[in-house]
């Protein structure tokens, strides 16, 4: 069959006709960090809100330079921080840092304590239940202020 | 006549150029950074969210008020450095995954770097030259400790 020879039909041949090989995934490497599974969502997610913070904060830093401009100024733009729909966004601010520390601390365990490389999985739910924890402590608080009159 | 000098053909390759590793530099910087700022970013959003009134109570007495600290003027600074150099650092890694057009990543890292000093120079002649009793100011706008003068 001259289509077997690899090359220029490959592409055009549809999925469904010739389903690709499933592969198995080579268990000895399994559980091993960066290699998929729910370390591959954690790096993805590490990335997403360590840009996204880093967004933020050149915002807040621009707004904390009106504090040379005028109490005025200032007490404007910082009020903007109080309505509702940012006080929710604070909540996401907040929930977004708290992934990123936590991800950040549970890297830098597995990096530099064997015990951390070998149990990472482990680390990774402790991180979870953490970042759960401090969400209960935080959210319903800031939510009383923020809807307070 | 002079002999030529041969080098020996033994003589090992020069490989290792420098003690010092930027990107190695950068990885550690990344990881104890990281480590202040679980402190640095924590106590800041206790102090400015959970005590008293929350995010409610922040206005520029406040803000005057911790100002007045030193405690708090060197934390802000120590904050803003941290913060942007790590988050700066943590965008290039991201700009050198993604842009495969080097002209592309060359502008967007420029990017970071200008915007990155610009506001660390900001940042901390906002936190120096800071007055929380500037003159002809409404007193109810202002920390208490500023009194009615002025
Ligand atoms: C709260 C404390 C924080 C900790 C513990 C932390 C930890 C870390 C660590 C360990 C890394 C390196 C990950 C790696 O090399 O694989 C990292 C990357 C990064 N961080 Fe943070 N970080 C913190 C706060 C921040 C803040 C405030 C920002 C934004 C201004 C930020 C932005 C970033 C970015 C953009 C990256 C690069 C992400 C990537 O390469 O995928 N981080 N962080």
């Amino acid at each position: 069959m001259p289509d077997k020879s690899a090359g220029s039909a490959v592409a055009s041949q549809p999925e469904k006709k010739y389903p690709l090989p499933r592969l198995a995934k080579p268990k000895a490497l399994a559980g091993t960090v960066y290699r998929g599974n729910v370390g591959m969502w954690s790096w993805v997610l590490h990335r997403i809100t360590g840009v996204s913070i880093f967004f933020f904060l050149l915002v807040h830093i621009l707004d904390s330079t009106l504090l040379r401009v005028s109490p005025e100024a200032y007490n404007a733009v910082i009020g903007t921080y109080k309505n509702p729909l940012m006080g929710l966004g604070e909540v996401v601010l907040v929930a977004a840092i708290g992934l990123h520390a936590l991800n950040g601390l549970r890297v830098i365990l597995v990096d530099f304590w064997a015990w951390g490389t070998k149990h990472q999985k482990l680390l990774q739910w402790i991180g979870l239940v953490l970042w759960i924890i401090l969400l209960i402590g935080f959210v319903p608080r800031h939510l009383m202020n923020v809807f307070a009159e | 006549m002079t002999t030529p000098t041969i080098e020996s053909p033994k003589a090992p390759v020069r490989t290792h150029r420098s003690r010092f590793n930027l990107e190695a530099f950068g990885w550690v910087f990344m990881r104890a950074s990281g480590i202040v700022l679980v402190v640095l970013i924590f106590g800041h959003l206790f102090v400015n969210l959970m005590i008293g009134e929350g995010v409610k109570a922040l206005d520029f007495a406040f803000v005057g008020g911790k100002f007045s600290d030193p405690f708090w003027m060197v934390w802000d600074t120590l904050l803003l450095w941290l913060a942007l150099i790590h988050g700066a650092n943590g965008m290039r890694t991201v700009i050198n995954d993604y842009a495969h057009n080097r002209l592309v990543g060359v502008i967007l890292k420029g990017f970071i770097l200008v915007a990155t000093i610009v506001l660390l120079v900001l940042g901390t002649l906002v936190i120096y030259t800071f007055d929380p009793c500037p003159a002809g100011s409404p007193a109810d706008l202002l920390p208490s400790f500023c009194g009615t003068v002025g």
